[in-house]
């Protein structure tokens, strides 16, 4: 048609029309979890609760006080870790749901090294030592689930899923068998790392160093993502898998990689339970903060920058099930049902992007 | 009931072909008027041709007749009756049948069991040694001919389409709209099915409502004929009165099309891509390519022909990195190749591919980032530790954009909210835009309009006459004799024949691609 004649239609403001598409993002998730509100309510309503008191306590049990605050906090710093191992693989176009078994590995591989160093090691040498095992044994867990996606074609929803069960079967056989501490005849754990070596809070609050490292890692890695040419590239790989073959990318490299950074932050975050909550290992480690984070990165729309806030805001909503459990006689599982509530209705919603076209740029005219 | 009556009036042998008449039919999708009061006429037993561009409303049109789509306004009449049409199930009850270009059959049934599933009212227990009967005497009084009891997968592409047609037959729609029938035949193939259903017109127990672009079908095989473009009828008349000017004028309007692509002489070709024992296996793992030997030279345009699903997707993919090989050497410049990055860049290979979006663009990601595939790890958009700067990207992009005339609303526009012409001048860009040493290219201008394809043509035969070593597979033989130095058809994963353009025609190498020697 007149497509020959016509030069290119003017350009219109790159910023504007940024602007414009990133709107929808924002829209689209509150209004998700306005609806998962309501929804909510009703469910209360037949329960012959007031959704009112509820959402009251919500508040209060997570974001009322400093001591709520704090409480949020803490719940928050592995969610942001264990959602970066949604996130970064999300980018690559997989969707991994096994972060409990690399924060679990993690959290495993940390206590178990630390165990023949505690009576000699420095603080420092001990910690750190802690840190790089649980980063690689995260890292080769999430590998794992790469290499077989990208090599025998292995669903790496299904193998990061199994390689969780393992993980836990593993933390178990160890710290009920050869790695149990028979001092303590409670509980199966392994020896504790010992309370001067374990690693302090924010000075001023309750709440480890483990929110700081949390709320960095999600900086750097979406400056890795967004900024760097590994990230685009991810990104290519992500969109069109044969597009980034066509563009002779290393598909494979980018793929083992980004599991594993994603199995490494998941592998801290077993760190952090470990050198800064219990202070040894054992099944308390297995507390569904893995699973959690898979709500917080795809609420988050798997933007690690908006991991951050998402993952305090899960964080307050785990924070206050104690308090919702004592003065409104629920149980304590009842914000999980809505947690559940949420991720139901966002999935439903990430299938309408692009429905609406008070999002849209304004039609090219062909 | 009328399933019960439809099944009565199945196989009658006094049936006729039923005309059809839209009255004014407009169709919009919210702001967007895909039809604009279009009247046409489709006689009873004749062969109608419909044509036009893509985008000129041709399948919405049919997707109205067929009750796929309701019409804004306007009227349907079948047999000089109006007919309302909710949905295709109305359609069929009214004697209507459609064939679409890809085929709609179960590969892995056998013909008869094809058949026999397509019927609305196919009994629990299915009682096959009489339906065995009753189709052998329907397919005597039909003039195509198709083996019964073979998988359809062991059925050539005439043979599927043939069946297709039978199908409809066999269901006894008198109305058959044909989309594209002919794009996965050989020209041989495309000429017998064409010619039965020209007989079927002519003796008045069918008619055919076929939408094509090859004016070859129209003036060889049609009636009458409709044009539409923009959405409205801009023309309509028997083919006899028509001359193949006046319909093409009709088509595109007053655009001027730039001149079919000027090939220059080039000097001493030196040999570029060399292909040897070439082989690789395709998604299910049986052998797709065997033994290919090709040999491509500076300034030369090597054109890969044949009937689509002989192995030319997969050499494509060998060729750009999106399959592995199970053997053979690829060679450029007598060095080893792979289809790595760093290779890709160092021998300054590029590639153009058919629908862009599912195969070298990225749908989500913005115009800008997918101008930026070559050149986002280089300077200037890459420093150092690979650090980005989206900025640059971008402004690279703004002046591509200006260059190769991609309409965008912006930069930062999805390029999956682009026209199919204009994602392919992004890609076009992309590849096109620094030099060309290789050029790989696969059916880059299925499914665009005539201006596009004229432009992007020129593009391909400008990059041979700079000196690339252009590959190009395609269906489409009018490209190939357009653009090729050398024609080499594949067939059966093999290369069959080749030859210069100078000393080959269409129709030996229509004769190569069904396999007869």
């Amino acid at each position: 048609m007149a497509d020959i004649t016509d030069t290119a239609a003017p350009v219109t403001s790159d910023t504007v029309a940024r602007l414009k598409r990133s709107a929808e993002f924002v829209v689209m998730p509150a209004a998700a979890l306005l609806l998962s509100a309501i929804l909510f309510s009703i469910f209360l309503l037949i329960l012959g609760k007031s959704p009112v008191q509820f959402f009251e306590l919500l508040w209060r049990g997570g974001f009322g006080t400093w001591f709520s605050w704090q409480n949020t906090f803490i719940r928050a710093s592995p969610l942001m870790l264990t959602a970066l191992c949604v996130a970064i693989p999300a980018r690559l176009g997989m969707v991994v749901i096994g972060g409990e078994g690399a924060l679990t590995m993690g959290g495993f591989a940390a206590a178990a090294i630390a165990i023949p160093m505690i009576s000699w090691a420095p603080t420092f040498l001990l910690l750190g030592v802690m840190v790089i095992a649980s980063a690689i044994a995260g890292g080769i867990w999430m590998g794992i689930v790469g290499a077989v996606r990208h090599y025998r074609g292995v669903n790496e929803t299904i193998s990061s899923l199994l390689l969780f069960y393992i993980a836990v079967s593993i933390l178990n056989f160890f710290v009920e068998g050869a790695l149990r501490d028979p001092s303590d005849p409670n509980k199966p754990s392994t020896m504790p790392i010992g309370k001067e070596n374990m690693i302090g809070n924010i000075p001023g609050t309750d709440v480890h160093w483990g929110l700081i490292f949390g709320i960095l890692l999600c900086i750097v890695l979406y400056f890795v993502m967004n900024r760097t040419t590994f990230g685009f590239a991810a990104r290519i790989t992500g969109g069109n898998l044969r597009a980034a073959q066509a563009q002779g990318l290393p598909v494979g490299k980018l793929i083992l990689i980004s599991c594993a950074i994603a199995g490494a932050a998941a592998g801290l975050a077993g760190f952090f339970e470990i050198a800064a909550i219990h202070g040894k290992a054992n099944a308390s480690l297995v507390a569904g903060y893995g699973f959690t984070g898979i709500l917080v990165s795809f609420l988050a729309r798997h933007n690690p920058l908006v991991i951050i806030p998402v993952a305090i805001f899960l964080g307050g909503i785990a924070a206050s099930g104690g308090l919702i459990q004592r003065r409104m006689d629920l149980p304590d599982a009842t914000v999980l049902v809505l947690q559940g509530l949420i991720f139901v209705i966002l999935l439903v919603s990430e299938t309408l992007y692009g429905r609406f076209a008070i999002f849209r740029l304004k039609e090219a005219t062909s | 009931m009328s399933i019960a009556a439809a099944d009565q009036t199945q196989h009658d042998p006094s049936s006729k072909g039923i005309g059809v008449e839209t009255l004014g039919v407009t169709k919009r999708f919210g702001s967007l008027v895909a039809l604009d009061d279009v009247s046409i006429k489709v006689r009873p037993g004749s062969f109608h041709a419909l044509l036009g561009e893509n985008g000129a409303g041709k399948s919405t049109l049919v997707k109205c007749i067929m009750g796929v789509y309701r019409p804004t306004n306007g009227q349907i009449m079948v047999d000089g009756r109006e007919a309302v049409i909710p949905n295709p199930r109305a359609a069929h009850a009214l004697g209507l049948g459609m064939v679409y270009q890809h085929f709609t059959l179960v590969p892995s049934l056998t013909a008869a069991e094809n058949l026999v599933i397509s019927r609305a009212n196919v009994p629990g227990i299915v009682n096959w040694s009489r339906e065995h009967a009753d189709l052998e005497a329907f397919l005597e009084t039909t003039p195509f001919k198709v083996p019964l009891d073979i998988p359809v997968n062991g059925l050539s592409a005439g043979e599927k389409q043939k069946l297709e047609i039978l199908k409809q037959l066999y269901l006894n729609q008198r109305f058959l709209i044909l989309d594209e029938p002919t794009s996965v035949l050989t020209p041989d193939e495309a000429d017998e099915i064409l010619g039965l259903l020209k007989g079927l017109t002519d003796s008045g127990e069918l008619t055919i409502l076929m939408i094509t672009h090859k004016f070859r079908e129209v003036t060889g095989y049609a009636d009458d004929v409709t044009v539409l473009r923009g959405g409205q009828m801009v023309g309509s008349g028997a083919v006899a009165d028509l001359s193949v000017e006046d319909m093409s004028h009709m088509m595109i309007g007053d655009t001027k099309l730039r001149e079919a692509a000027a090939r220059a002489e080039t000097s001493v070709p030196a040999l570029v891509v060399e292909l040897s024992g070439l082989n690789a296996d395709d998604d299910e793992g049986l052998p797709a390519l065997s033994d290919i030997n090709l040999k491509v030279h500076a300034g030369e345009v090597v054109g890969i022909a044949g009937v689509s699903g002989n192995g030319q997707s997969e050499l494509v993919e060998v060729l750009s990195g999106q399959r592995d090989r199970s053997a053979g050497q690829i060679k450029v410049y007598g060095a080893n190749y792979e289809p790595v990055r760093e290779k890709m860049d160092r021998f300054k290979v590029f590639g153009l591919s058919e629908e862009p979006l599912h195969n070298v663009a990225v749908p989500s990601m913005t115009v800008a980032e997918n101008i930026a595939f070559r050149s986002f790890d280089k300077s200037p958009i890459a420093s150092l530790w690979g650090w980005l700067h989206p900025a640059k990207m971008r402004s690279q992009a703004r002046g591509l954009i200006t260059a190769y005339r991609v309409k965008t609303p912006s930069t930062e526009e999805q390029i999956e909210n682009l026209s199919g012409g204009n994602v392919q001048r992004a890609v076009l860009a992309r590849e096109l835009s620094g030099d060309v040493d290789i050029l790989i290219v696969a059916n880059p201008c299925f499914g665009l309009d005539f201006a596009s394809v004229a432009e992007i043509r020129a593009q391909i035969m400008e990059q041979r006459n700079q000196g690339a070593a252009v590959l190009l597979i395609a269906e489409d033989l009018d490209e190939i004799l357009e653009l090729a130095d050398t024609v080499a058809v594949m067939l059966e994963g093999e290369i069959a024949y080749t030859s210069p353009i100078g000393d080959t025609d269409r129709r030996a190498i229509g004769h190569a691609m069904a396999g007869a020697h």
